[in-house]
């Protein structure tokens, strides 16, 4: 089996979040890069342990991105995938990031392609969506549960209220959400071993932007609770009613 | 020129989500001259199909075809696109809910449209160019997304939009997209749901509790009051990392993200990650015995106090509300 996983850079979790020129730019002063979480936990670790289930399968991940993104691409390696691939390039649109990772598998003949659900920063959920189409493979978000036995994936998705089991046949886009896999921390012998693994950098294939973000806005400064005495929870009913008027 | 919505139904039933998102979409029509069309995929009643004319929608796009009764996003993005070539539409809405995240960003592709996912506010029509405002940085900043390209694709956030129902009936026309067997290919073995309570992502009012509670066995103060509220049931993370409550109710950057009119947040900190999933609410409500609590800072109203001895006493205090009410 051969599993392709795109990978990310987000701003840590904690970040504290400012803008730059305008409000136009992210401004990255002092901030901590990560690879995005639902990535890493679950759609990189899930890819390692079928790899581990089934002899003779490979991960490759993918990152879009500048060569500062090697830190990220490392740490992958030492959780486990085979090697990496970078496309040189720095991400204009999810369209644009999209584009590139579909245009590698074509290069390569991948049954699985496993995304995290979503990147921390943009909340978006596109990149698994785009991947899908542009190859015209079948694809399952929200993902909790992935088995594969050979061509067939069974997959446990969320769903309003609740959960759905599928089955479909590979090739297939996967978005992974919590559970799909048990989160690893890198050992010492998947750090060094990561040291010499290949990581591969491909050129851009050129696409034109259908989006851009015309400014950011940060909300209004923070909110003044009203404070209600625990002696006195009838007032409580009443300001949902009278002021707040949500009930 | 035309908007067309995918309007989504479950087990025959439209979807509020969806509702919402047909509203949205006849909003634009509105003010922009153009038409509001849907399209419905799956088995319905021609009533519930056409009572889309309620909130503006004048034609509907029927696939009354059994095969789209269950999801498939591949199926379901050529049935749409070709949809929306039937209608000339430049614009396609859909709700950002569990299917619709995975389904906007495949519709785009198929039509070479830009897409804005999770708008959450009315978009700005402008020289050809759309503008819609949605959440980043999981709710700690917004942001206006543009799209440049001539077709467009817009996922609405669920309960950002209010359903105003008017007086109409849709026309419904029988639509037959041109899929070929092959392309389901997505089989459901099962479907694991509780029913009899409302879907956490629809819900307009939400009860959480978190570890302050200190056991499944204190959960009563949270279902009761939720369901006196017409409420649904949400949970911390840690909480459903125990198995006190089930994973589909952990809410936060790793769970779900809500977005209801009334949070009320009972024993839980506000840890940042959790706030990530829940800081759209409109109002929030915090119940904690700890008046440093971080939740106090992103909250509305606060009862700095106990859990144990607050919610029976709120229970109480809201029953007699709904009697005189
Ligand atoms: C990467 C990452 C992702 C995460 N994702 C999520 C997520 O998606 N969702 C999430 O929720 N968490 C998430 N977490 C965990 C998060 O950081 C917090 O640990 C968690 O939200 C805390 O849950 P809690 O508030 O229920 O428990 P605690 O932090 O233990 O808080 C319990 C609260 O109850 C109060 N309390 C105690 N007794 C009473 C009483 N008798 N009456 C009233 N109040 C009482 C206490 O004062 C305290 O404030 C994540 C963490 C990380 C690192």
């Amino acid at each position: 089996m051969k599993i392709l996983v795109p990978i990310t850079k987000v701003p840590d979790t904690t970040s504290k979040i400012a803008f730059a020129d305008n409000n136009t730019k992210f401004n990255s002063d002092g901030v901590t890069f990560i690879m995005n979480p639902t990535d890493e936990w679950y759609a990189l670790t899930r890819a390692v342990e079928l790899k581990e289930a089934n002899a003779g399968s490979e991960v490759v991940v993918i990152n879009v991105g500048a060569a500062d993104n090697e830190q990220i691409i490392r740490k992958a390696l030492a959780i486990g995938a085979d090697r990496a691939v970078r496309v040189d390039a720095n991400p204009t649109d999810a369209f644009f990031v999209a584009s590139q990772i579909a245009a590698y598998a074509q290069t390569e003949n991948f049954d699985l392609v496993i995304t995290g659900k979503e990147t921390i920063d943009f909340n978006s959920f596109q990149v698994g969506g785009m991947v899908a189409e542009l190859l015209d493979w079948q694809a399952v978000g929200l993902v909790n549960k992935l088995e594969v036995a050979g061509t067939t994936a069974t997959l446990t998705r969320e769903i309003e209220g609740g959960t759905e089991t599928v089955e479909t046949s590979l090739p297939l886009v996967v978005g992974a959400t919590k559970d799909l896999a048990q989160a690893r921390i890198p050992n010492m012998k998947g750090i060094m071993g990561a040291r010499t693994k290949a990581i591969q950098v491909v050129p851009v294939t050129a696409v034109e932007s259908r989006t851009e973000i015309t400014s950011f806005t940060l909300p209004e400064k923070a909110k003044q609770v009203k404070l209600v005495s625990p002696d006195n929870v009838g007032e409580l009913v009443r300001l949902l009613h009278e002021e707040a008027k949500v009930i | 020129m035309a908007i067309l919505t995918f309007v989504e139904v479950s087990e025959g039933k439209i979807k509020k989500a969806s509702l919402e998102a047909a509203a949205y979409s006849s909003k634009i029509a509105e003010t922009s001259g153009a038409e509001s069309v849907a399209v419905v995929l799956g088995e319905a009643s021609a009533d519930e199909v056409s009572s889309l004319g309620k909130v503006g929608v004048k034609v509907v796009y029927h696939a009354a075809d059994a095969r789209f009764n269950t999801f498939n996003s591949k199926v379901y993005s050529k049935a749409i696109a070709e949809a929306a070539d039937k209608a000339s539409a430049e614009l396609v809405v859909l709700s950002f809910n569990q299917n619709g995240k995975f389904l906007g960003p495949r519709i785009a592709v198929r039509l070479s449209a830009g897409y804005i996912p999770g708008a959450s506010e009315l978009p700005v029509l402008e020289g050809g160019k759309l503008s819609a405002k949605k959440n980043v940085f999981s709710g700690k900043a917004s942001a206006t997304y543009q799209i440049v390209t001539a077709k467009k694709v817009v996922a609405l956030t669920p309960n950002s939009f209010p359903i105003v129902k008017g007086e109409g009936t849709a026309t419904v026309e029988a639509f037959s997209p041109s899929v070929s067997d092959a392309d389901f290919g997505v089989k459901v073995k099962s479907v694991d749901k509780v029913t009899g309570t409302i879907p956490l992502t629809e819900a307009e009012v939400v009860v959480s509790g978190g570890r302050g509670l200190k056991g499944p066995e204190n959960w009563w103060m949270i279902e009761d009051l939720a369901k006196e509220m017409g409420a649904a049931t949400a949970c911390s993370r840690p909480v459903a990392d125990v198995d006190w409550r089930p994973h589909h109710e952990h809410v936060g950057q790793t769970g779900i993200t809500v977005r209801p009119n009334l949070y009320i947040a009972v024993g839980i900190s506000g840890a940042i990650q959790h706030l990530a999933g829940v800081n759209q609410s409109k109002v929030i409500v915090v119940i904690n015995n700890d008046p440093e609590a971080p939740f106090f800072k992103a909250a509305d109203y606060g009862i700095v106090g106990d859990a144990f001895e607050v919610m029976p006493k709120l229970i109480e205090e809201y029953k007699k509300f709904k009697a005189a009410h």
